[in-house]
């Protein structure tokens, strides 16, 4: 190991000329698959998974009876009045089939599919269109972003205030316990999931109001991430 | 702002170092982390039958490579296509059809990652991790492993005749593999867990949704998904474990993961000017280019950003009046996925944290661009070698302006390393406008989802991505079909090993050469007006190949939309 191969090539010019052999490509190959790609993802997988066991499994949220309700970092769908609403999504929010819309802004389809939102928005809120922020008719890249802008959530607040029969004030609340990228980095966005978990944690959906949803007549829901 | 600054400082703080360390990393010199090292290599030397120590010629380099090259193309193909029958396989997931794995197989063979596929729904854990994440190494090695091949033959001066060789493959590899990537591929992959990137062997996570109205079950599949992703951005792979890639919350969760993502495009690119720079003593020379690659740098970044500020047309007068989050993740907003997109068609990396397809049309244009060059930072080793062809035609060209015969580096550029330093770089425009002339010309193969000009700009894309090695694509293009499989097969094929082995050939063709002596006339490589030359050969050569084809696509799209 380690010979100067400058001074071995200056002392020599028949320096040992190495061959490049199938048998010694193909066991390289094997050597090196079994250290990068086996080795390689089973160590830091499994300190991953030590270190920090919550990320490790898909940062997922559950309530107080430790059933999983969601992962913070996976959108879900929402048409309950009761409830926040996130961005549209190309993917149905399952974040086993994620997808952007990937339709180019000379699309016809685009237009057609966020005029269809902007219209269903502006009635379900009691909005003209251009009250409308604009991450509510965009879809996301992955089709599961977790996040409305704190605009949109305070858009929503009197439907769902009202739909739930609580004071604004009280919804508002829960937005700023909601918010997240608070820090130096990125700007501070809404986690959905979250807010809608906290709701029925603070504000249970009586029996009266939805029929036959045994999910949102046991609410004692705390989000145990973080 | 903030995110950009962290970002930027990440990549000039980091990377002169690890230029310094992977100087150290890859020198024949003995050094102090040798011990360490060894424990390592050695038994990876002992067990391929490997003596370290030998010496290669630049054709047994390149045919050690490719015949490596041809057995883990061979591997992958068949992993994928028999995963269903393999371990590591929680979800059940089927074997892939063969024509999909042989174009991933060489695919990601390629340091390309274009992606026919979607990798959480049609991979098993085995394939991500054996087939995909060991690919994900050992290719920006084996460009990394030329570079410096080439760097000791082209920019070391010698005594003609004392240097039969360019260096040993398996030795450069090895090291840069077990002393550069692996250490920093693990401590990246500890940092994206810790932000919520999932790392587990288990199955998915099947979720009934919250609201009560909505009867449908999510599903939320993990896997070893971090120690992937860290490879993926720092080795200019790019390939990622969701079909939707760092947009997807699960690989890129929060703003902190974006950082280290984002800085990890082009780290290892940014370092190797200063690694090279070391190894070859040529200081001025790399400061040169490097300067050159920071401009591109800056003006692709400066036009993208104030591309995606602006509303997208499709939306006008639906909402209030905002910046173009289509396709875009809202706790990055535009900028950040503007500079991802930037960056990422500028390093060959292609993984992507937005939607390129949706991008305005100036900013589609100018990650295409960035493609086109592919010598921004380009991938790692191999986008310095695109940068040094360059070179070689702006150094053919320059003496011939100053009334010389040609030469680079003291020695006589002539026909035979002219020609092959012409093909390299007209194969460009030669293998891109052909297979998309011809992909629009057969009926049906084309697979467009978006209709009119933006078709056309996503066939260009896909082969430009292919042939340029970086993956990332206007991702509604129907492109899993046999035809479009083969066909990014040839371009992928062609765009990683002719650019790659060009260079390395005219190295060791110029090394057996005559040095002539230094003199009045001779043009110097590292003056400020040579580099000036070289960036101006580099965008003549673009233009000259793809205004045409950009006047139809996306430059048509933007003129139709007012803008």
């Amino acid at each position: 190991m380690n010979v100067d191969m400058k001074r071995q090539i200056a002392a020599n010019d028949d320096v040992l000329q190495a061959k490049a052999s199938w048998g010694n490509a193909l066991r390289f190959m094997v050597v090196m698959a079994v250290l990068l790609g086996l080795i390689y993802p089973l160590v830091t997988t499994t300190l991953g998974g030590w270190l920090f066991p919550e990320q490790a499994q898909g940062s997922l949220v559950r309530d107080v009876s430790g059933r999983v309700v969601g992962s913070s970092l996976v959108s879900q769908t929402f048409v309950s009045d009761e409830y926040f609403i996130g961005r549209p999504s190309a993917a149905g929010n399952d974040a086993g089939d994620v997808s952007g819309s990937n339709l180019a802004p000379s699309n016809v389809s685009l237009r057609e599919r966020a005029q269809a939102d902007a219209n269903a928005i502006a009635q379900r809120e009691n909005v003209s269109v251009d009250q409308i922020p604009v991450d509510l008719i965009t879809a996301s890249g992955s089709g599961i972003d977790p996040h409305i802008s704190p605009e949109a959530a305070e858009l929503q607040v009197a439907r769902v205030a009202q739909a739930r029969g609580i004071d604004e004030a009280s919804v508002v609340e829960l937005i700023d316990q909601a918010l997240e990228n608070t820090g130096w980095l990125g700007a501070p966005v809404v986690n959905v999931l979250r807010l809608n978990v906290s709701l029925d944690d603070r504000f249970p959906v009586s029996s009266s109001t939805v029929a036959l949803t045994p999910a949102s007549v046991t609410p004692t829901v705390s989000d145990t991430m973080e | 702002m903030h995110d950009m600054i962290a970002i930027y400082a990440i990549v000039a703080l980091l990377g002169v170092p690890l230029g310094i360390y992977i100087a150290r990393a890859l020198s024949t010199q003995p050094s102090r982390i040798d011990t360490l090292f060894r424990v390592i290599e050695t038994p990876i030397y002992r067990l391929a039958g490997v003596n370290s120590q030998s010496v290669m010629t630049w054709q047994v380099y390149a045919l050690a490579i490719l015949k490596l090259h041809v057995g883990l193309i061979l591997l992958a193909w068949l992993v994928f296509m028999c995963q269903g029958l393999l371990p590591l396989n929680p979800d059940g997931i089927p074997g892939m059809k063969w024509d999909t794995a042989l174009h991933t197989a060489v695919s990601f063979a390629t340091n390309t990652n274009q992606q026919h596929y979607s990798g959480q729904a049609q991979l098993s854990h085995l394939s991500q991790t054996f087939a995909i994440v060991t690919l994900q190494f050992l290719t920006p090695a084996t460009g990394l492993a030329v570079l410096v091949a080439i760097a000791r033959t082209l920019l070391v001066a010698r005594p003609v005749g004392t240097l039969t060789g360019v260096g040993n493959y398996y030795h450069d590899l090895t090291r840069t593999v077990v002393r550069v990537m692996l250490p920093l591929a693990a401590v990246v992959a500890l940092l994206l867990t810790s932000q919520g990137v999932p790392s587990s062997y288990q199955a998915a996570h099947q979720i009934e949704m919250l609201d009560s109205q909505v009867e449908e079950v999510q599903s939320i599949p993990l896997g070893p998904v971090a120690s992937m992703v860290a490879i993926k951005q720092l080795g200019t792979n790019g390939g990622g474990w969701y079909g939707p890639n760092s947009s997807v919350p699960l690989e890129n969760p929060t703003p902190l993961a974006n950082v280290i993502e984002t800085a990890s495009l082009t780290i290892i690119p940014f370092a190797l000017l200063i690694a090279i720079a070391l190894i070859s003593g040529r200081r001025r020379l790399m400061m040169g280019i490097g300067a050159v690659m920071l401009t591109f740098s800056l003006i692709s970044t400066s036009v993208v950003v104030s591309s995606e500020r602006m509303p997208n047309a499709a939306l006008a007068e639906l909402s209030q009046p905002g910046a173009n989050l289509e396709g875009k993740e809202l706790r990055f907003g535009t900028d950040l996925s503007a500079l991802w997109g930037s960056w990422t068609t500028q390093t060959s990396n292609g993984s992507v944290n937005a939607m390129h397809d949706s991008f305005n049309p100036m900013g589609g244009m100018m990650v295409l661009m960035d493609m086109f060059v592919n010598v921004t930072f380009g991938g790692v080793g191999v986008g310095l070698i695109g940068f040094f062809l360059y070179l070689m035609l702006a150094a053919f060209v320059g003496s011939l302006m100053v009334g010389r015969a040609p030469e680079l580096f003291g020695k006589p550029l002539e026909t035979r390393e002219m020609r092959w330093i012409s093909l390299a770089i007209l194969a460009q425009p030669l293998v891109i406008l052909g297979l998309s002339a011809l992909t629009v010309a057969i009926p049906g193969a084309a697979g467009t989802s978006n209709p009119g000009f933006h078709g056309l700009s996503q066939v260009l894309y896909e082969y430009t991505s292919a042939f340029a090695n970086n993956g990332s694509g206007f991702e509604g293009l129907g492109d899993d079909t046999t035809w479009w499989n083969l066909a990014c097969v040839i371009a992928l094929m062609v765009g990683r090993f002719l650019p790659m082995l060009v260079p390395l050939a005219v190295a060791g063709w110029l090394a057996a050469k005559r040095t002539a002596p230094a003199g009045r006339g001779t043009l110097p490589m590292d003056s400020p007006a040579f580099m000036g030359l070289t960036a101006g050969v580099i965008v003549i050569v673009n233009l000259l190949g793809f205004l045409p084809a950009l006047v139809l696509g996306p430059i048509a799209e933007a003129v139709t939309q007012g803008f």
